[in-house]
């Protein structure tokens, strides 16, 4: 359903947290319908902006310590992280629009 | 320009594209970007939907709506309406990405929109603790205390579902009795993890990060208590999307589209609505669905009411996909 590409709780450190590149997660699951919904936008926004941003995906299923860490109670939920911190936190589905607009300060 | 477009993407928006295809309008369905499928893409299983004797996954139910709308030659766009001009015999739909389509009918199918508490604290607490969806969000609350706000059928779904993951559900309800049905109650009143909490009021919800607390208010006597809890999910009912008709379509006392007796005609000529943004009472995706159908029926018979020369400014209807085994 998305081509972004997965991480895990044991990846997560290594391409996340360590990474040189703004990488935005998308926190989902199987069963989440809005999740399936905005999938396809976000790979649409890391495909015209693959200079500016990485997005990955973390399945909170059989991720739950990533899950836990950084307290998801919703979904989606898109974290953005700079240098191994949280910079921006976006929850819910939201058309492509508005979800350019949050990350726009990453975009531009 | 069009013979029809569809608006929305729920049991009424598909249903009315089936009908509307196979009748060879080549309909235009407008899904929304992020909500296509509507309200059942946020639910498990759906028991109540005739011809699923074991049930349907909700989002798979509206997937295979929209394959059969599709297999039939409805064009679908994953974009939301932002303007609407209905009036007229051509009916103009702008579109988020700034497209406008023209057509000579419409059907307006965009269902209804969670309501909220009211509370200031609800936005800034949605996504921490606040829901409106126990199947995207429940699964958070393994072992947690939490509660569901309100008195009808989709609170006792809620809490009954969310007693999978929780040690204890709350039912928050502002009167002494519920409006859920009785199978829904029962159901409810049986379970262990779920406790009713009669005649209260949320009037605060607490918390820094995440949901820490409610503050309740009995509706009788107006004292105020605290409750420790980690999640509040609100089911206290819907209201009709009808923000992009206000001023052109006329509405009922209950906020929804009036329709003309059990058609879906509405106040404008070709325009015609159909779900649950034209009913206040029932609400069920089966019901939905057969209201599609009405809309999808009175827009073909007012098409064929119009002028020949009027139909053939509109688009032709594509080679029609006949029914092929590779669906």
């Amino acid at each position: 359903m998305s081509s972004a590409h997965d991480v895990t709780d044991a990846t997560f450190t290594d391409e996340v947290l360590n990474s040189e590149d703004t990488i935005m997660v998308d926190f989902w699951a199987e069963w989440c319908g809005p999740c399936r919904a905005v999938s396809p936008i976000l790979d649409q926004i890391a495909t015209e902006h693959s200079d500016k941003i990485k997005i990955v995906k973390l399945n909170v299923d059989d991720n739950p310590q990533i899950a836990m860490k950084y307290q998801i109670t919703s979904i989606p939920a898109m974290k953005v992280f700079k240098g191994g911190e949280v910079v921006k936190t976006i929850i819910g589905a939201k058309p492509k629009p508005a979800l350019e607009h949050d990350l726009a300060e990453f975009l531009a | 320009m069009r013979q029809i477009i569809i608006i929305g993407s729920g049991p009424a928006g598909y249903t009315a594209a089936i009908y509307a295809a196979r009748a060879n309008l080549a309909p235009l369905l407008i899904a929304s970007s992020v909500e296509f499928g509507g309200e059942l893409m946020k639910t498990t299983e759906v028991e109540n939907y005739p011809g699923f004797p074991d049930g349907v996954m909700g989002p798979d139910l509206m997937m295979n709506m929209q394959k059969q709308a599709e297999r039939f030659g409805t064009e679908i766009v994953y974009d939301d309406v932002t303007s609407l001009e209905l009036d007229g015999q051509v009916k103009r739909v702008t579109l988020g990405n700034g497209d406008v389509h023209e057509a000579l009918s419409v059907i307006y199918a965009t269902g209804s929109a969670y309501r909220k508490l009211g509370l200031e604290d609800e936005e800034r607490l949605s996504g921490y603790g606040v829901s409106w969806c126990a199947t995207c969000d429940g699964a958070f609350f393994r072992q947690k205390e939490i509660a569901v706000v309100g008195g009808g059928d989709s609170a006792m779904e809620e809490a009954t579902f969310l007693t999978r993951f929780a040690d204890k559900v709350y039912v928050i309800h502002r009167k002494d009795s519920l409006r859920a049905s009785a199978a829904m109650q029962e159901r409810a009143f049986n379970d262990p993890k779920i406790e009713f909490l009669w005649n209260k009021e949320v009037g605060h919800i607490y918390g820094d990060g995440l949901v820490s607390g409610v503050g309740l208010i009995d509706t009788v006597d107006g004292t105020e208590t605290t409750l420790n809890l980690s999640g509040l999910f609100i089911a206290i009912g819907a209201d009709p999307r009808t923000h992009l008709v206000h001023g052109q379509l006329d509405l009922g006392p209950e906020g929804t589209i009036i329709v003309d007796g059990r058609s879906s005609r509405t106040n404008l000529t070709g325009v015609f609505a159909a779900g649950d943004v034209i009913d206040p009472t029932y609400r069920q995706a089966v019901t939905a669905a057969g209201s599609g159908t009405v809309a999808a029926l009175d827009a073909e018979h007012y098409l064929a009411s119009l002028s020949k020369d009027l139909l053939a400014s509109a688009t032709q209807p594509a080679e029609p996909a006949t029914a092929s085994v590779t669906a």
